[in-house]
């Protein structure tokens, strides 16, 4: 299968969410330039983390309106697999493929440190290789990445159980200490209501291979290859490590 | 025919919406012994020149493009306001 990445100017994860997949997978990777009006044979889309367009405006508006863009959407609104990391999340966000927003942290700070994740919905395309519940640890690193939406909203997202990714402490509990941005009810990653596109914060791709000194994010990864895939093939390698929480 | 409209565009967030900066500059007055700041809201401001047959066809035309572009009304309240005119709100809503 083929992860299509995005390339912004101004992203600049692009290249991690490659090698996560390709060296922790072993699958198919490719580029996709932000003029480009064409996805190519790509299975799944990767909006990667960074800061597009300078941030201008608010984090994610004006990558929106850019040529590939068009393709995304038309891709996702067709049921294809779309995943945004942090800044591709607020793209989302601008582009109404998930409810709410993402505004500046309250703390006013831009936070870059790892945190605690609890899978909320392991019965997702995005992570289906984690445990219920399970706790990974990911780092963020945003100063735009506090999660709002109306409360008629938030109860939506979590009746239906759309929130996946939840910040929690050390003991696994979603506590208000352990929210590193303020989001609303701790949520750090959602998915849309067909179940196709998803949209967190923490940087999965940044915790994806063994020599980073942690694999907890390459769940996310392999969740989508799998899903992919129709079934629970096995990956030509890297797949065994997925899963393990710290 | 057509005359050129200076238009301002104030976005706020949206009642109800956190706004740290606000919340931040607020206590920083308070720190500083400015007595009687109630609540401190901060936005942005947006100045646009614009040709139109009219000052309406100026506002109809910045309100789409504060819907689409300029504001996002999930988080965000806007004013557009031309020169010389009277101001009209405008939360997306």
């Amino acid at each position: 299968m083929k992860f299509g990445i995005v390339r912004f100017p101004g992203s600049n994860c692009d290249a991690d969410v490659v090698r996560a997949v390709t060296e922790g997978l072993g699958e198919e990777a490719t580029y996709l330039w932000h003029k480009s009006h064409d996805l190519g044979d790509v299975d799944v889309v990767v909006l990667p983390g960074g800061f597009s367009y300078g941030d201008y405006l608010r984090a994610g508006a004006i990558a929106r309106f850019s040529p590939i863009m068009r393709e995304v959407v038309a891709f996702a609104r067709a049921g294809g697999l779309t995943l945004g990391i942090c800044n591709g999340f607020q793209v989302l966000c601008e582009a109404r493929l998930l409810p709410g927003a993402l505004v500046r942290n309250r703390s006013l700070r831009f936070r870059c440190v790892e945190v605690g994740v609890r899978v909320e919905n392991a019965a997702t395309p995005f992570s289906r290789a984690y445990r219920e519940g399970e706790r990974l640890s990911i780092p963020i690193a945003h100063g735009e990445g506090q999660f709002v939406a109306d409360s008629g909203t938030l109860d939506r997202l979590e009746a239906e159980r759309r929130v996946v990714f939840r910040y929690v402490d050390g003991s696994g509990e979603p506590t208000d200490a352990a929210n590193p941005n303020g989001s609303a009810r701790n949520i750090a990653g959602i998915i849309n209501e067909a179940g196709n596109v998803l949209g967190l914060m923490p940087h999965p791709e940044r915790v994806s291979l063994g020599y980073l000194g942690n694999t907890d994010g390459l769940g996310v990864f392999a969740s989508l290859a799998r899903s992919v895939g129709g079934g629970d093939r096995p990956h030509r390698r890297g797949a065994e490590t997925v899963g393990v929480g710290s | 025919m057509t005359d050129t409209f200076s238009v301002e565009v104030r976005i706020t967030p949206r009642t109800g919406i956190l706004d740290p900066e606000g919340e931040t500059i607020a206590r920083a007055l308070d720190n500083l012994g400015y007595e009687g700041v109630g609540s401190v809201r901060a936005g942005r401001l947006v100045r646009l020149e614009i040709d139109a047959a009219s000052a309406d066809d100026a506002r109809r035309s910045v309100r789409r493009m504060c819907e689409e572009l300029i504001a996002n009304p999930v988080i965000e309240d806007f004013e557009v306001r031309i020169e010389g005119d009277a101001p009209t709100g405008g939360g997306g809503t």
